[in-house]
């Protein structure tokens, strides 16, 4: 989806369902109930039994914001943002706001009026009626409202989410024992979630995605190149990826 | 051609005049134990400028030394500015004293050169008694081109004042075209260059005349620039036209609230109206703000002002809104620290960056559309509540550490890199790249790298130098892909490498501050890295900020990096990637003998 289908998006006019729909990496969208992030739609990343949410939640974040979405990351300071460009989220349109303090939810209340995908992560207790309001006000308003939900000290978000995703396996390859680098993780998100989610799937994809290079430097600007291009359901993912260490202790 | 007919306007002794001491005593300005004016009094007790001070006290012994201070100077100068700038616009302050207007229009309005200047006078002589400091009168002079004028001004004063013109006119007129002729007889020290008017005495040449009738490409070809200029002003021309000084609009617009007001709305009816007026008067200038001051004054006299910044320019609606925002976080934080106690009794709107209005062109697709203009607007209303530095964007750029590649910019400031790197994601033979990875093979490659890196660049990345590689590699596939097409390839921008950088991927969490951790061998020791870049013994467990220890179950390292040794903003650390038992993969690194979690790979 392009920037036209963004813009009809706002035009206010009955757009087609395509247009509202947010792209989504192609390995999560059998998590996702139609497909891709439904505009209007509440996601909430859960902390799972393994790390990864972040990335997850970048990985959900880059195809949106190749495609032309705005989107803004409230009260997340430690965010890793060379890993968001590498993964394809265009910075120029990607809003911080670090530290919002207190007033939080006046602050991604007035975000969700305009920006396309808002990422949360809740800084203090959320209270159920704003976890209620702002989730009417993003259904209103067809924004994304992304929650990083139990990553912080407090706790859950009281309200139910439209999809939620949770990393529950994470692997790395790549390091030894004093050798080698960091390279790729093989994860496996698991879904659930209201209406047509309800049913829990998982997936194994790669976090950070392999890019075709092999470089994950430097994704194409514009396009999708940046989106995770691993496996569903344990595909073998191809020897090129794979460390030539570990490759050549396995053959 | 002749000089632009000049009035020049001189005060003389001014420094002294400013000072505000009675003429009767004879005084003395110095600065850096110079003299650098003195009274008529001094003067004929043998008082020169340039003198040193125990000199000049020694000379005239009930001399009064004053300091100099140039802004007094000017200070008391502005009301004689002021004064002239009621008569006639576009005037020029040459410096404190002494001030040149070019008199065509002005002289055929007041009727001559000769009924301007005296209109000068008076109206200097009465600023200047106004502003309660006394000193001889100004001199005028009018001549073509203001070296002419300068000289005429001061050749009144040369004059005795009794024989000379009317007491009343203490002006000096040389008629247009004749400021050749009238400068001739003068000697060459008139031109206030010592080395070169020496050097001139020395080779015969006295006067101005003399000086005129030379050839210009020949003095030129002898003293240069510097003669070239003194010999134009020799023969009469300008050195330089007069430059306007256009008195500065007052664009700041105000309005005072009786009663203060308590409610945002009441204050957001004033700004609006404000905002209306401010764009009028910039709408008529020909002008656009692209940052406004917006700053509002409590009953209880405090003052708060907040600064915005705006790429394009800034309409009265979009004022109006700002203004909105910005009272809406002053109202509502009312208690806090950094809030009002009272309601507002001033607003004021003041134009802080103005540049002339060129229009701006909106993209057509994409760019700045009409769901930027939106997102914007949120933006900035998310600024309002927690300041301009509340809402930021990354811009990525060079450094060897995740943290340090990112550079946060204020929402609405211009993205500009941190520091120089060739990262910007383009490229295609970037992409066609063949996967690179630390395999020994590309040691040598990157030994390369690390040879042709400037000194700003020098690391010395022992173990996995992938990024230097990467970049080597790059440069030769791109050279290789331009020779094979027979294409010749744009020379590409030099940009440092930045040898030593992690590979990728980087990590989606990085701590600053760095989390405190320990990292400690299988016997127990903490672990240690040698000057030699070397691990003290393998990394068994690690204890992140007390929290409990993790077992190290897969990790590399060290890469020691040291940068800048030849300053004291030299940093030397030594990174280590693990993957601990919880599954998760973490960049430390030892800096200063500690060990810290630089960042998460979540």
């Amino acid at each position: 989806m392009g920037a036209l289908a963004v813009l009809a998006a706002r035009g206010g006019e009955p757009a087609p369902a395509a247009a509202r729909l947010l792209d989504a990496p192609a390995t999560l969208v059998p998590l996702l109930p139609e497909g891709g992030l439904r505009r209007g739609s509440t996601v909430a990343i859960g902390a799972g039994s393994a790390s990864g949410a972040v990335s997850l939640a970048l990985s959900l974040l880059a195809p949106a914001s190749a495609g032309g979405a705005w989107c803004a990351a409230v009260a997340l300071p430690d965010l890793g943002l060379v890993a968001a460009a590498e993964m394809g989220v265009a910075l120029e349109r990607l809003a911080l706001i670090p530290r919002p303090g207190d007033q939080w939810p006046v602050i991604v209340a007035a975000l969700l009026e305009s920006v396309d995908i808002v990422v949360l992560r809740p800084p203090t207790r959320v209270r159920a009626g704003d976890a209620r309001r702002l989730t009417a006000r993003a259904r209103e308003r067809g924004a994304v409202l992304m929650v990083m939900d139990g990553a912080g000290a407090y706790g859950r978000w009281p309200e139910g989410a439209d999809v939620r995703l949770e990393v529950t396996a994470s692997v790395w390859t790549g390091l030894g024992s004093g050798h080698g680098h960091l390279q790729s993780r093989e994860v496996e998100v698991a879904g659930s979630g209201r209406r047509g989610a309800s049913r829990a799937r998982s997936a194994r994809v790669q976090l950070p995605a392999a890019s075709p290079g092999g470089s994950p430097y430097g994704p194409p600007a514009g396009s999708p190149a940046g989106s995770p291009a691993g496996s569903v359901r344990g595909q073998p993912k191809p020897d090129s990826e794979m460390d030539p260490a570990l490759a050549a202790r396995a053959g | 051609m002749p000089g632009v007919r000049t009035l020049v306007a001189w005060y003389p002794d001014w420094p002294v005049v400013a000072a505000g001491h009675p003429p009767e005593r004879p005084v003395a300005v110095v600065s850096a134990n110079r003299v650098v004016a003195c009274s008529p009094e001094a003067r004929a007790e043998g008082v020169v400028q340039g003198l040193r001070r125990r000199e000049a006290q020694g000379r005239c012994p009930e001399l009064l030394v004053v300091q100099a201070d140039p802004s007094r100077d000017l200070r008391a100068w502005e009301p004689a500015v002021m004064a002239v700038e009621a008569l006639t616009p576009m005037v020029e302050v040459v410096r404190a004293g002494m001030l040149a207007l070019a008199t065509r229009g002005p002289s055929r309005y007041y009727g001559g050169d000769r009924a301007l200047a005296g209109l000068m006078a008076q109206a200097i002589d009465t600023a200047v008694a106004a502003s309660g400091v006394r000193g001889s009168g100004t001199l005028i002079g009018v001549a073509d081109g203001r070296f002419a004028a300068e000289l005429a001004a001061r050749a009144v004063s040369a004059r005795p004042a009794a024989s000379g013109a009317a007491a009343d006119a203490p002006v000096c007129v040389v008629p247009p075209g004749a400021s050749a002729t009238w400068l001739a007889p003068l000697p060459v020290t008139a031109l206030d260059r010592p080395e070169l008017t020496g050097l001139w005495a020395r080779l015969g040449l006295r006067t101005l005349g003399e000086v005129a009738a030379l050839d210009q490409r020949a003095v030129l070809a002898r003293f240069g620039t510097e003669g070239a200029d003194a010999h134009r002003l020799a023969r009469g021309l300008d050195e330089r036209p007069p430059a306007a000084r256009v008195p500065p609009p007052d664009l700041a617009v105000s309005a005072v609230l009786d009663p203060p007001a308590e409610r945002v709305d009441t204050v957001a009816f004033v700004a609006r109206t404000l905002a209306e007026e401010l764009h009028g008067r910039l709408a008529a200038l020909g002008l656009a703000c692209t940052r406004l001051a917006v700053e509002a004054e409590t009953e209880h006299g405090e003052h708060l002002q907040r600064l915005w910044r705006h790429d394009g320019a800034l309409t009265a609606g979009a004022v109006a809104e700002r203004v909105r925002w910005q009272l809406d976080g002053w109202l509502r934080s009312q208690g806090d620290a950094g809030g009002t106690s009272g309601g507002l009794s001033l607003l004021r709107l003041r134009p802080d960056e103005i540049r002339p209005d060129h229009g701006r062109q909106l993209g057509f697709w994409g760019g700045s559309a009409q769901g930027d203009a939106r997102v914007a607007r949120a933006l900035a209303r998310v600024q309002g509540l927690l300041g301009p530095d509340g809402v930021v964007t990354a811009v990525i750029g060079g450094g060897r550490d995740p943290a340090e590649q990112v550079r946060l910019v204020p929402w609405g400031d211009e993205r500009v890199q941190g520091r120089p790197a060739a990262w910007t994601p383009v490229s295609a033979s970037r992409a066609s790249a063949p996967p690179v990875s630390a395999t020994p093979a590309s040691a040598s490659r990157a030994s390369t790298a690390r040879a042709s890196a400037s000194p700003a660049s020098t690391a010395r990345a022992s173990a996995s130098p992938a990024s230097a590689t990467r970049a080597s590699t790059a440069r030769a596939s791109a050279s290789r892909a331009s020779a094979g097409t027979g294409r010749p390839a744009r020379a590409p921008v030099e940009l440092p490498p930045w040898p030593g950088r992690l590979p990728g991927p980087a990590p989606a969490v990085v701590h600053h501050p760095a989390l405190p951790a320990e990292v400690r061998d299988r016997e127990g020791n903490v672990v240690g890295v040698t000057g030699r870049g070397e691990l003290s013994g393998a990394p068994a467990t690690v204890t992140i900020a007390g929290a409990p220890v993790l077992e190290v179950k897969a990790w590399a390292g060290p890469w020691p990096i040291e940068e800048r040794w030849w300053d004291d903003k030299g940093r030397r650390r030594a990174r280590l990637q693990v993957v601990l038992s919880d599954g998760c993969a973490r960049l430390l690194s030892r800096e200063g003998g500690r060990w810290g979690v630089d960042a998460t790979y979540d």
